[in-house]
């Protein structure tokens, strides 16, 4: 299983959608025992590689898909910080989802689909060169295009269109850049990028712009943005996969590799390239955070929320210094585990209480103590507070600014950090402070339907927030990861 | 090629019990196309054993070997299809033993066509598709049949006009004689000229589409898969062998616009018109028109390409995967339509609910006919882009680009409205081979995407500038 580990990976999720697909409703427990069962051979797998990647393995699985082109799986550590980041998260959302639809229709076919979604997620990770990195992202979309469409309301396939014509004309852009430097060079190779050097700076700059504008648009980037508000139609369980890992984490995680191994940091910093993206990551940061705190609906602030934090990754990988490289990584795992307790939480209020408004929300941590505890500890993350991770990934991010003197930077995170706490805050005040309104259901009543499977995945991740801030300092943490990829990349 | 003759013969014989024939008929046509594509490149069989330019040869190179498996393998299982699901009208049962007959006969011409090199055979054979393609349209509508024969006759009568006048001015119809003599005057002009225009008739190109989308949208769903998958494609693979077997120092660069031009507006045209139209087939046969484009599109990108055979493979991967894809299409669309509350767009609601399968065949055909990986449609755009860009034919390249923007549109309203909630389907869902069939072949066109090496390696060696010798016996 040495080296077809990675294929391992990809494999065991189609497995596991055929079973879904294949299996009627009245099979439903085998279903959840095979998608369970098949997430946590995953898990064990990764633990696997993570033990050999200590050691210095590095996993590569290639076959030439055409000639000239070869399909490579490739497990490099910043592969590795993804697809743990994925197939971890993965796990947690599939007991989710389990409580959260219970029986609701058409369900062999949504986790049919959320398997592919996350065999594109890992694959997009694990892809070895360009060619392969568009296959799974251009799977990633069609595999998303039926979980946001779900409910197949008006609303829902309203949100799947948008979503679709935005990420559609992104791929079409991403795929013109690659084919052009595909001309240029020949095939792209992640592993060692290519010798640039022959190619006049405007085309390397027009192709720069081709491909991060591209990923850009699942990256959600403004003006790129709009669908992203839009998908919030779909079930709670999918906006939490697509805000955590799969669709925003492969844009951002795209634009990473572009930066850094497809062009090299040398040519970007160049080309000056590097600054212009930082300051359209800093206006999208900012952006977010304002239409977050204007927004109403709970799941649309996290989405806004959503749309301002993944930009930090983005920030982080254009400000090209060590800190400021380690912070952006690192926040593609934080961000990851502390967004998905966000809209865990938020599922569970709406499908215990029905409160979808934020003004409902008043109460609800007498009401649902333990995942507004979640809750709470996700949104102080987001803010920054330290213990929780995202003060690790704000603090890096600082320090970066600074030794790249991007000042202007720092002001940036400050003010989005004060722009987070004013649009959490108030939530956390309401629900721990205010008294609930008449008319909500007791305690003892709420006691009586728990469901403890819709709870515990986003304890699980708040906890592990939490870890991943306090032990940030050991290797094996996500901060001790990102800092072994960041410095492999500035070596 | 004789045996699909044969089971005609013993279809037309057979009356009544004729359906029965494809069981045999399918794994012995599969049998023998995956025999075509292991024999030897070079090999080549003279039919009644007179030698040149008297005897008929057949040659299976690259171009026949794909085109007949991919023939056998959308004939074969649109026939399993159809015997689960007879395409008959209401109470006409004599109009179904018809279509049996029909498509050995579309078969038999199909294969001649793809394996001959004879330009007066390919006459012949363009005779025997058109006619079984007539007949077939004419289950659905006569009066596009009709239209459909009349355009066809002029089509015909201008390709063997074009063949009477090469065999004045050389004396030979074999493609690779001509090659060898072909002279850049006149008449040759004026033949190529003639035989081109018939044969884009048949194809389809824009702007002599006009009749392809009355009579595709409606005959029945098995014969407008056949027709869209087979019959427009025997036009394109002999106007390849004119244009680059028989005329390479004739049809330079340039006049090779002269399809590709017509090919770009047609991706452009015929996605629009898919997109503006309110009825399911309709938009599945415009989307052929817009696919067909591709196929011409790539006709300057193999000539202008330093290295072609990557233009080449991604071409004959394209035409390969709209055909497997297409052909699911059309049977899913059929099923979906025999379910749906109508035949409207809109009235397709609650389908994704009701006929899981069949709306999965029909996403996964249009996954590939969008240029969507993982499939052969993605591959073989993927080669065109490819060699359109390396080349600097950036016209081409943003005309493929916004052509598969353009397919994600309307082929994602159809899906669209499949999620859309509806009322209960009118007929149930069944399992079996009239679901597995359009299933099988979208799928088979989605695998296609991952053997792209083995595929492009298999249509190479059709290349006429890989085995230029490759006729003589």
């Amino acid at each position: 299983m040495m080296t077809f580990a990675p294929l391992l990976l990809v494999l065991l999720p189609v497995v596991a959608a055929l079973v879904s697909f294949a299996l009627p409703e009245r099979l439903s427990a085998w279903r959840n025992a095979a998608n369970i069962g098949v997430a946590f051979v995953k898990l064990l797998v990764v633990a696997y590689l993570l033990l050999q990647a200590q050691a210095g393995v590095v996993f590569e699985w290639r076959y030439e898909f055409l000639p000239g082109y070869d399909f490579v799986l490739r497990l490099d550590p910043l592969a590795l910080l993804f697809v743990t980041l994925s197939v971890f998260l993965w796990l947690l959302t599939t007991i989710y989802a389990i409580a959260y639809f219970d029986r609701g229709p058409n369900l062999p076919r949504f986790f049919g689909f959320f398997n592919l979604c996350v065999l594109a997620a890992t694959g997009v990770a694990m892809s070895g060169t360009a060619i392969t990195f568009f296959l799974f992202y251009e799977l990633l979309t069609l595999a998303t295009w039926p979980l946001v469409a779900h409910r197949g309301d008006d609303k829902s396939l309203r949100a799947g269109q948008i979503y679709l014509t935005y990420t559609l004309a992104g791929s079409v852009a991403f795929l013109a850049g690659i084919l052009w430097l595909q001309s240029l060079v020949g095939a792209i190779e992640f592993s060692a990028p290519a010798n640039l050097g022959a190619i006049p700076p405007l085309t390397l700059t027009l192709i720069f712009i081709l491909c991060i504008g591209g990923l850009g648009v699942k990256a959600a980037i403004i003006p790129f943005h709009g669908w992203l508000p839009e998908a919030m139609a779909a079930p709670a369980p999918v906006s939490a996969l697509l805000h955590a890992v799969a669709v925003v984490k492969a844009g951002a995680f795209g634009i990473v590799r572009v930066i850094y191994d497809v062009y090299g940091i040398g040519t970007v910093a160049e080309l000056g390239l590097g600054v212009p993206l930082a300051a359209i990551a800093s206006a999208t940061i900012l952006y977010g955070s304002v239409q977050a705190l204007m927004q109403s609906d709970l799941k649309k602030r996290l989405a806004y929320s959503t749309v301002s934090q993944v930009s930090y990754i983005v920030l982080g990988a254009s400000l090209i210094g060590p800190f400021a490289v380690i912070g952006g990584l690192v926040h593609l795992v934080h961000q990851g585990i502390m967004k998905i307790t966000l809209f865990m939480c938020a599922g569970a209020l709406a499908n215990r209480m029905g409160i979808t408004a934020i003004a409902e929300l008043d109460g609800a941590g007498r009401l649902m103590p333990v995942t507004m505890a979640a809750f709470s500890v996700g949104a102080l993350g987001m803010i920054g507070m330290p213990p929780v991770a995202g003060f690790i990934s704000k603090w890096y991010l600082g320090i970066g600014a600074l030794q790249s003197d991007a000042a202007w930077a720092v002001a940036v995170l400050a003010g989005s950090s004060l722009l987070n706490a004013a649009y959490f805050l108030p939530l956390l005040y309401r629900a721990w402070l205010l008294p609930p309104p008449p008319g909500r259901p007791a305690i003892a009543e709420l006691a009586t339907t728990r469901d403890r499977m819709l709870i515990l995945p986003a304890v699980v991740t708040a906890v592990v927030s939490l870890g991943a801030g306090i032990f940030a300092s050991l290797s094996f943490s996500p901060l001790g990861w990102a800092t072994l990829v960041g410095l492999g990349y500035l070596r | 090629m004789a045996v699909p003759l044969g089971f005609m013969l013993a279809a037309l014989l057979a009356g009544r019990a004729a359906r029965w024939l494809i069981l045999p008929a399918a794994p012995a046509m599969a049998g023998l196309a995956l025999w075509l594509a292991l024999v030897p490149a070079d090999a080549a069989y003279l039919v009644g054993h007179w030698d040149l330019p008297l005897g008929i040869l057949l040659r299976p190179d690259g171009v026949a070997r794909l085109m007949v498996a991919a023939t056998a393998l959308v004939i074969g299982a649109v026939g399993l299809h159809a015997l689960a699901d007879p395409p008959e009208k209401a109470g006409n049962a004599a109009q179904a033993e018809t279509f049996w007959p029909l498509i050995y006969l579309l078969w038999a011409g199909a294969n001649a066509g793809f394996l001959t090199t004879d330009l007066f055979n390919l006459y012949v054979t363009l005779e025997m598709v058109s006619l079984a393609a007539v007949a077939l349209a004419a289950m659905g509508s006569l009066e596009a049949a009709l239209r459909y024969f009349m355009i066809a006759l002029v089509g015909s009568l201008a390709y063997l006009l074009g063949v009477a006048l090469l065999v004045g001015r050389y004396n030979t119809v074999d493609v690779t004689l001509l090659s060898q003599v072909a002279q850049p005057d006149l008449a040759t002009m004026l033949a190529l000229g003639l035989m081109t225009a018939g044969l884009l008739i048949k194809a389809a190109l824009f702007p002599m589409h006009g009749w392809l989308p009355p009579a595709h949208a409606a005959a029945p769903a098995p014969a407008s898969a056949l027709l869209s998958a087979i019959a427009v494609k025997l036009g394109f693979v002999i106007l390849l062998r004119l244009w680059f077997e028989a005329f390479p120092a004739v049809s330079g660069q340039t006049a090779l616009h002269v399809l590709g031009g017509p090919g770009a507006l047609a991706v452009i045209y015929g996605s629009v018109q898919a997109m503006r139209q309110q009825r399911l087939k309709a938009l599945v046969a415009y989307s052929t028109v817009a696919q067909v484009g591709y196929l011409f599109l790539a006709f300057p990108l193999v000539a202008g390409a330093p290295d072609p055979s990557g233009a080449w493979a991604g071409m004959m991967l394209h035409a390969v995967a709209h055909m497997l894809a297409k052909a699911a299409m059309f049977l899913a669309a059929g099923l979906m339509l025999k379910a749906a509350a109508g035949d409207r767009i809109g009235d397709l609601g609650g389908l994704a609910q009701s006929m899981p399968m069949t709306v999965t065949a029909f996403g996964l055909a249009a996954v590939s006919l969008m240029g969507l990986p993982p499939s052969g449609g993605f591959t073989g755009k993927f080669l065109l882009l490819n060699a359109a860009i390396a080349q600097g034919a950036f016209l081409y390249a943003g005309v493929m680009i916004l052509g598969g923007l353009l397919a994600a549109v309307y082929f994602f309203r159809a899906l669209s409205a499949c999620f859309a909630a509806g009322p209960a389907p009118r007929a149930p869902a069944t399992l079996g081979v009239r679901t597995a069939a359009p299933l099988v072949l979208a799928g088979l066109a989605i695998v296609m995407g991952f053997g792209g090496s083995a595929l492009h390696n298999l249509s190479a060696i059709a290349a006429p500038w890989a085995a230029p010798g490759a006729a003589a016996p």
